[in-house]
């Protein structure tokens, strides 16, 4: 019989956030599926009264806790002892978590701690009576595997973007605090680099994905560059939108070349192969190019459009709903028009 | 007493990325169809750390960088004949499988026992560097475990950046949600440090950091140890690439102005 500990950080403000109450979802669904069950709850933060109170109705057997100051940081000598005591405190044998950067941190090293097992960016979690498979994507999101394990506990992280964000009752709930030894801590966060609300372009709640590839920053018809025009018509698109950019591998690595580029991407904006492959409703590409393994950034986008001068482009070809053969300048400065 | 830091990159083998790749069950379990016949690199990842180790070596003096990799003897050495030209390392080879479908526990077991055997390496000073996950198994996992076999207990993962203060502290980059970054202050070594892009460019072959490395490269490779890793307790209920194939439509010869108007009402729909 399993014990899942669904574990959580707790934001700045007290709250939970979308990819915590997904990840809630993922853990309840499973223990509703995995026969005879236990569940417990863990949070981490600051303070995580309200956190839990607001999870009251999730049906955890128990609430545990760890608070302090220690823990208003991501870090990972604490995080990681932090989710090692509450494994250890709720004698779970699977333990779910949110895929952020905070948790996918210290799950691998939490695991090694308690002998047991770990796998990030899941997508799947399925039951049959009390048999637990899930699902990784291997080789960058190109080749997708279904599978189980005997070590327990097992520590799962699910990407965010797949489930339903969990919506039950909120309450006043018991919270049981853990004491959790800290080793000698040599690292303090001091601050985080953030572009401005302007400056922004990458924007994970984006209804829309928004590719621009290397064709931007080619030389066009009249055998010129028109980079200037190119950033003009992606940051108005943008703008207009407010849809998130994402860029092909080549476009960035221009600029480590030194080449002329588009002045407002950073390797953060990289999807494909050795980049994000980010969740979004919608997508439109743009002057995109290559294969299968280009292909890969979008591969969990629902809905997927492409503006193209080139009718038999591999990364539309059976990879998009509609490929729009055309000069994406010509099309994208309409298109701005009309918005 | 020397300040300079012993920089271990841990690198796996990985199939080119534009390779088409495709998942065979044998008797050996789950591999890549043709996987010794397909053109192989260092992971990308993985190679970004390298090239950050590298700089950070020549900056920092009394500096240096190992390149502890498992894989294939044949591919490690093919793969080495293009990375030694990059940027001046000492390789450790480890001769055992490469492919996505091992356990990272296993092969962080591995990949831990040959930097606790290097001779000469001190932990106190030691940067363990590596990719933030791998290009094969995509796991995200490994670096973490070979940290705590190391009993490294100041660990950051998607970096970006590092940079040494005055004092002798680190300044380190962590990627984190929305395209930002956590800046984080480590007072010391050692650490780990699971890289993403970083901020350097490929360096150029350089034929002489070649000809150094490869002096030292070939005979790691003849004593690099077989080293057995397989799946540990994963059991595969199956592998496969993805099935749909959108029926694309495509539209051509269609004035600009009625494209951008689809386009529109698509986005607004």
């Amino acid at each position: 019989m399993e014990t899942i500990l669904y574990i959580a950080t707790v934001e700045k403000d007290g709250s939970l956030a979308k990819g915590a109450l997904e990840a809630l979802y993922a853990a309840l669904e499973l223990k509703s599926t995995l026969s005879g069950a236990k569940f417990v709850a863990g949070l981490i933060g600051t303070d995580v009264q309200a956190a839990a109170n607001s999870i009251a109705g999730c049906g955890a057997e128990k609430m545990l806790g760890v608070s302090g100051s220690d823990y208003s940081q991501a870090r990972y000598s604490s995080d990681a002892a932090a989710v090692t005591a509450f494994a250890q405190a709720a004698q779970a044998t699977v333990v779910i978590a949110p895929g952020t950067s905070r948790l996918n941190r210290v799950l691998p090293g939490a695991s090694h701690r308690l002998g047991g097992v770990a796998d990030l960016h899941i997508t799947s979690l399925s039951a049959d009576g009390s048999d637990l498979t899930v699902v990784h994507w291997h080789y960058r999101q190109r080749m997708k595997a279904e599978y189980q394990r005997k070590n327990r506990p097992w520590l799962l992280a699910i990407d965010p973007g797949i489930y339903p964000v969990w919506s039950g009752a909120a309450g006043t709930a018991s919270v049981e605090m853990v004491d959790v030894a800290l080793p000698a801590v040599r690292t303090q966060v001091t601050g985080f680099h953030t572009p401005s609300a302007d400056e922004q372009t990458i924007r994970p709640e984006a209804d829309l994905l928004f590719v621009a590839g290397a064709g931007w920053t080619k030389k066009q018809a009249d055998g010129q560059t028109h980079t200037a025009d190119a950033e003009r018509y992606i940051l108005g698109f943008l703008k207009a939108t407010q849809a998130s950019l994402g860029s092909s591998k080549s476009l960035v690595d221009l600029g480590g070349e030194g080449q002329d580029v588009l002045g407002f991407l950073t390797h953060l904006n990289q999807i494909g192969q050795t980049g994000a492959t980010p969740r979004h409703p919608k997508g439109l590409s743009t002057c995109c190019h290559g294969e299968e393994p280009h292909v890969v950034g979008w591969r969990f986008v629902n809905e997927r459009r492409a503006i193209n001068l080139n009718a038999n482009c591999g990364w539309a070809h059976g990879k998009a709903d509609v490929l729009y053969v055309a000069d994406a300048f010509e099309v994208m400065k309409k298109v701005i028009e009309l918005l | 007493m020397s300040t300079g830091f012993h920089i271990v990159v841990c690198a796996g083998i990985v199939p080119d990325p534009l390779q088409t790749l495709e998942p065979v069950s044998g008797p050996q379990g789950w591999a890549l169809k043709n996987e010794m016949m397909l053109p192989a690199c260092l992971d990308p990842w993985a190679s970004h750390a390298l090239f950050e180790a590298a700089n950070l070596a020549k900056n920092v003096s009394d500096s240096k960088v190992w390149l502890v990799t498992l894989g294939p003897k044949a591919k490690v050495q093919q793969v080495m004949m293009t990375m030694a030209q990059k940027v001046p390392f000492e390789l450790v080879a480890l001769d055992g499988a490469a492919n996505g479908f091992t356990d990272a526990a296993e092969t962080a077991a591995a990949l831990a026992n040959a930097i606790e055997g290097i001779a000469g390496l001190d932990k106190s000073r030691l940067l363990l560097f590596g990719g933030w996950e791998s290009a094969s198994r995509g796991a995200g996992a490994t670096l973490q475990i070979v940290g705590e076999r190391l009993g490294i207990t100041e660990q950051f993962q998607g970096v970006d950046q590092i940079t040494i203060k005055d004092n002798g502290a680190m300044e380190i980059l962590e990627r984190v949600e929305g395209g930002s970054h956590q800046v984080s202050e480590c007072s010391s070594a050692p650490a780990v440090l699971g890289w993403a892009t970083g901020n350097l460019p490929e360096p150029p072959n350089n034929s002489q950091i070649g000809m150094q490395n490869m002096r030292l490269i070939m005979p790691a490779l003849q004593k690099a140890p077989a080293t057995k890793i397989g799946t540990a307790d994963i059991a595969y209920k199956g592998i496969e690439l993805p099935k749909q194939q959108r029926n694309t439509r495509i539209v051509k010869d269609v004035p600009v102005e009625e494209i951008a108007r689809e386009i529109v009402d698509w986005l607004r729909g």
